[in-house]
């Protein structure tokens, strides 16, 4: 909330609106008090979610604090005691009538053909508060109609009435203020700087909070009426932030995502791939049949074929089978295909991770926090590894706002400067391999020397404020691909016994991730984390033996240990970070078989492919971050032949014959909550009612001693003088496979850079755009150089799943930390 | 058209220094630019963004926002004819009329040379001095169509050298020591001078 919104009610305010008497609470504004108790006072600029500025003057009501009547912008207002207020009197209509007759000077009457007609806030008010006609004969100000002023938002400066929502988005919420207001009088006009489009990451959210036509989104525009849309609430899977949105559709088809405001989530605001992810779904190249590789190329199957051909590739001792993927589908779906992995064929070797997380038992060992729990004000967040804005930038406007207006305080623990260093009181950049022997001087209170190249001033700071602040909230991801999750162990591990009252926010960002752990989509763990021991009732075996990881998985495939991979919805080729490693995988085994929506890389590889359907076409729930689980429903049907994952799972053991013992979604629920420790309170009818969903119970490995098998604090010592350590992270744009099946978002990412530390550029003798030849193995690119701030010396950042070069081909699992050459080009 | 000069990024500097918050400084920043070009150009906004920590989106927002700020090129002498009441009264427009058939351009236009740049403004405040023009915002009063015509030729031939180019706005640059800079550091840091507390009302004694 904004700094002047309501806390809670300390001692009711008495005021009288329209005669009648109430109570506002503390610091409440008129705004707010009077909508809360039924009266709607026209607004334009003012949002709950962002700071008043009183720019419109469309709430003026009359109000009087004892020095007679007189009219005042409720938005600014607080409500004070004995204040009496009339929203009905003559004069507040005559401020109503005239306040819409200028703002409707210079707007165009083009409702007709605009995208806005039909849920427009002006259209509204000017019907149910406007004067009805208009005195003003004169010419309105023409400019050109829509210019883009980024590559998904279009901006007609004719329809804006120039209400600051848009800019003050960009700049307080956002922290891109490349809109502005431009010029002065009647030629004020919204802008970017010439040549400097307004692309930001939250670009979207103005055309969601415009409250006329004049801010459009290209993915929307014309393609359908606010009357013919139908639609849903749910929750986007993109990113395991789990933002709150609405779904619509007109014809069967989604046309639109909007953010629901949900106050422990998202505020309503989405990043714009939340908020365009839908493109993909409706994508030409979405998997309608299922597919068999029967003559050297895949070809349309019917399902009974390719369920016969997956139960084939499945009949096997279950160590010759490898499991890589889940984290996409929705927890019913999970929970099918942990049941039939797990419960049926005794499968251990099933990971929902690629390579790229942090080991299941570690995080699901940490106690919780929530994204309110980690935004309080006074309280310190520790970020560690990721950076938010690029990897879950829904929840890094939380984090933005907490830090910047409520005055939590932040450390940064990261490989590099992230997008919210700026407001960071301590910005510890760790040189990979360094992590945990930094968090272990943290976490003992030992600061006074430097460690691993971070001064001991930065490490005193942040000593310092984790000893003074309260509460600690440490958000930990893994920040690089190139090197060990280990070391991020390690780092949980100082970090936990050093402040045992901290709790901690999971940051795994694949989407449905938190549920596909909880479901047990990870070896050595049954449903709610239980271990592999439990009985569950109506489950036939469980695994006897722990299984692999994915990279497990891959080497044992390599081997020929392991014959057949199922993917569930994982392009492993692609997103695995070692290369070769899953590139020999692919080679040496018998049987792919791939539950999926698209023909990804690996897909293509595949000998059967299942065609599934995404999230917005089956209903199920999500497990977000926090553990909090929340709904997503469908709105319209899957293309072709897809069927749900949990189907497929169910599919799969009846051909093999055996029995998931449910045949609805409900049905699945109804035994999650029978079997499954962590579901027993939860009440689905409240999941599925709007709101804030319901967090799950801790699992019983919450406070357990973390695993320390894989804690790694040894300081790697560099192999030669002109290698650099490698820094692999993931930029929200990127070649993945949601935003690259999305026509307006194929075409946002960057070409791979290679980002330098300030000391490193300077010893090369090179500057920001300059080649340099980055070599990894046989592997060779010319690549841009990048100058990264806050990069330590001796590392360089090059983002994963850019067109241009693949750091995928410089890492190798087997190492704790990977490097690659950089040299300049000689000319 | 250009980034500041090495020598100006020197004294943009020293401007800066003179503010807690760097962003202060855009408009004498804004200043300078269009001291070096004659016009704000794009880059130099740039350029201030770069020095002030700020979006040239917002640089622009504050430029654009000011009539002094000309983000196009313009004559060495912008001339400012006022037509408003007063003026028009005495005979300002025809005094704009002059000017205009004398250099060969509208009002708004330049000339060929790069010379002069006519403006048709309001009121400049100089209502009994009618008709009246400001060069480069420096007044001329009461003219004559011939003593228009003499101003020209001598902003033409360098003998009207109280006139500095488009831009630049007082013949000497200020320059603060060091030591005399007043409440640099973060406002809320700065202790209040001692003259300020001095001035604060006695606090009201019990009962009172």
């Amino acid at each position: 909330m904004t700094d002047t919104a309501p806390t809670e009610a300390t001692t009711g305010v008495p005021f009288t609106l329209n005669g009648k008497d109430l109570e506002a609470k503390d610091g409440e504004l008129l705004i707010e008090a009077a909508e809360r108790n039924g009266v709607h006072i026209p607004r334009f600029c003012y949002h709950p979610r962002m700071e008043s500025v009183g720019m419109c003057r469309m709430c003026l009501v009359e109000v009087d604090t004892g020095r007679g009547p007189g009219l005042q912008p409720s938005c600014m207002l607080t409500v004070t005691p004995n204040m009496l207020v009339n929203t009905e009197s003559e004069s507040t209509k005559a401020a109503q009538d005239g306040v819409l007759e200028l703002t409707l000077i210079n707007h165009p009457l083009d409702c007709p053909v605009c995208d806005k007609g039909g849920e427009c806030p002006l259209q509204d008010n000017a019907f149910a508060f406007g004067p009805g006609e208009s005195r003003f004969v004169e010419e309105k100000r023409h400019y050109e109609k829509p210019i883009p002023i980024s590559d998904l938002v279009f901006l007609d400066r004719e329809r804006c009435i120039l209400c600051d929502r848009c800019t003050r988005f960009a700049d307080d919420v956002a922290g891109d203020p490349l809109i502005h207001f431009i010029d002065r009088g009647n030629q004020t006009q919204v802008n970017t700087f010439p040549g400097l489009p307004f692309s930001s990451y939250f670009s979207g959210n103005t055309v969601q909070i415009c409250p006329v036509g004049a801010l459009t989104s290209k993915p929307y525009r014309f393609t359908a009426r606010p009357w013919d849309l139908a639609e849903n609430e749910s929750t986007s899977t993109v990113d395991s932030t789990g933002a709150r949105i609405v779904l619509q559709s007109s014809q069967d088809k989604l046309v639109r995502i909007l953010g629901v405001d949900s106050d422990a989530v998202n505020w309503s605001w989405l990043s714009d791939k939340e908020r365009f992810a839908y493109e993909a779904t409706n994508a030409e190249s979405r998997l309608h049949d299922p597919m068999m590789d029967t003559s050297g190329a895949l070809e349309s199957v019917r399902w009974n074929a390719a369920l016969g051909a997956a139960v084939n590739a499945l009949a096997l001792a279950p160590s010759k089978i490898g499991v890589i993927g889940g984290a996409r589908m929705s927890v019913e779906s999970q929970y099918a295909w942990a049941k039939m992995l797990k419960g049926l064929a005794g499968i251990d070797n099933i990971d929902a991770q690629l390579g790229d997380g942090i080991d299941a038992e570690a995080i699901m060992s940490l106690p919780r926090a929530t994204i309110d729990e980690a935004a309080q004000p006074g309280g310190v967040i520790v970020l560690v590894g990721i950076d938010p804005k690029e990897d879950l930038p829904t929840l890094y406007l939380r984090l933005r706002h907490a830090v910047v207006k409520d005055g939590a305080s932040l450390i940064e623990m990261t490989p590099r400067a992230t997008g919210l260093s700026e407001f960071a009181s301590a910005r510890i950049h760790t040189q990979p391999g360094s992590l945990g022997v930094i968090a272990q001087s943290l976490g003992t209170g030992m600061v006074g020397t430097s460690v691993a190249g971070v001064s001991a001033r930065q490490l005193t700071d942040a000593s310092k404020l984790l000893k003074s602040k309260r509460p600690v909230t440490v958000i930990v991801g893994r920040g690089n691909l190139a090197e060990r999750d280990g070391y991020t162990v390690a780092a949980l591990k100082s970090l936990r016994s050093g402040f045992p009252e901290a709790k901690f926010l999971s940051a795994l960002r694949r989407g449905n991730i938190h549920g596909a752990l909880e479901m047990g989509l990870t070896p050595g763990l049954l449903p709610g984390g239980q271990p592999l021991d439990t009985e569950i009732d109506g489950w036939i075996t469980t695994p006897a033996e722990r299984g692999l990881d994915t990279e497990g998985i891959l080497r044992s495939a390599v081997k020929g240990e392991i014959s057949t991979l199922l993917l569930l919805g994982s392009d492993p080729l692609t997103d695995y970070p070692d290369r070769n490693l899953v590139r020999e995988a692919f080679d040496a085994v018998t049987n792919v078989v791939s539950v999926d929506a698209f023909l990804t890389e690996s897909s293509q590889r595949a000998n059967v492919v299942l065609p599934t359907t995404l999230a917005g076409e089956s209903a199920g729930t999500f497990l977000n971050l926090e553990n909090r689980l929340s709904p997503i429903r469908s709105k319209v049907t899957g293309p072709g032949q897809t069927r749900d994952d949990w189907m497929i799972a169910a599919d799969i053991a009846a051909v093999a014959g055996g029995d998931l013992g449910f045949s609805t979604v409900s049905e699945i629920r109804e035994e999650i909550s029978a079997l499954i420790p962590t579901f027993a309170d939860i009440d689905w009818s409240e999941v599925d009612a709007a709101g804030d969903g319901p967090l799950i119970a801790s699992s019983p490995l919450v406070g357990s001693d973390l695993r320390t098998s894989g804690a790694d604090y040894s300081v790697p010592v560099p192999s030669g003088d002109y290698g650099l350590r490698l820094v692999v992270d993931r930029k929200m744009w990127d070649l993945g496979t949601m935003v690259n099946e999305s026509a307006s978002q194929s075409q946002l990412h960057t070409e791979a850079y290679a980002g330098l530390a300030s000391a490193d550029a300077t010893r090369l003798g090179v500057f920001d755009g300059d080649k340099v030849a980055v070599t990894a193995g046989d592997h060779q690119a010319s690549l841009a150089v990048k100058v990264i701030a806050g990069l330590p010396a001796g590392s360089v950042h090059i983002p994963f799943r850019l067109p241009g070069f693949d750091p995928g081909e410089a890492i190798s699992a087997s190492f704790p930390v990977n490097e690659v050459a950089v040299e300049v080009e000689s000319s | 058209m250009s980034r500041l000069t090495a020598q100006n990024q020197e004294v943009a500097a020293e401007i800066i220094s003179r503010y807690p918050r760097a962003k202060s400084a855009l408009i004498p920043l804004l200043h300078l630019a269009q001291e070096q070009d004659g016009y704000v150009a794009d880059d130099a906004m740039e350029h201030l963004a770069e020095l002030v920590g700020v979006t040239p989106a917002e640089v622009l927002g504050t430029c654009s926002f000011y009539e002094m700020f000309v983000r196009h090129p313009v004559g060495k002498y912008k001339i400012d004819i006022c037509t408003n009441i007063s003026c028009q009264l005495v005979g300002g427009e025809e005094l704009l009329h002059h000017a205009e058939e004398t250099l060969g351009i509208r009002a708004g236009g330049t000339t060929d040379d790069g010379l002069f740049t006519i403006e048709d403004v309001e009121c400049i405040a100089a209502c009994t001095e009618g008709p009246c023009l400001q060069v480069n915002y420096r007044y001329e009063y009461r003219l004559s169509n011939s003593d228009f015509d003499n101003m020209i030729e001598g902003l033409r031939d360098g003998s009207r050298d109280d006139v500095p180019p488009h831009g630049t706005l007082g013949l000497t640059r200020q320059h603060i020591p060091q030591d005399h800079l007043a409440g640099i550091g973060s406002p809320e840091t700065t202790p209040m001078p001692a003259w300020f507390e001095s001035r604060q009302p006695e606090p009201e004694a019990e009962g009172a």
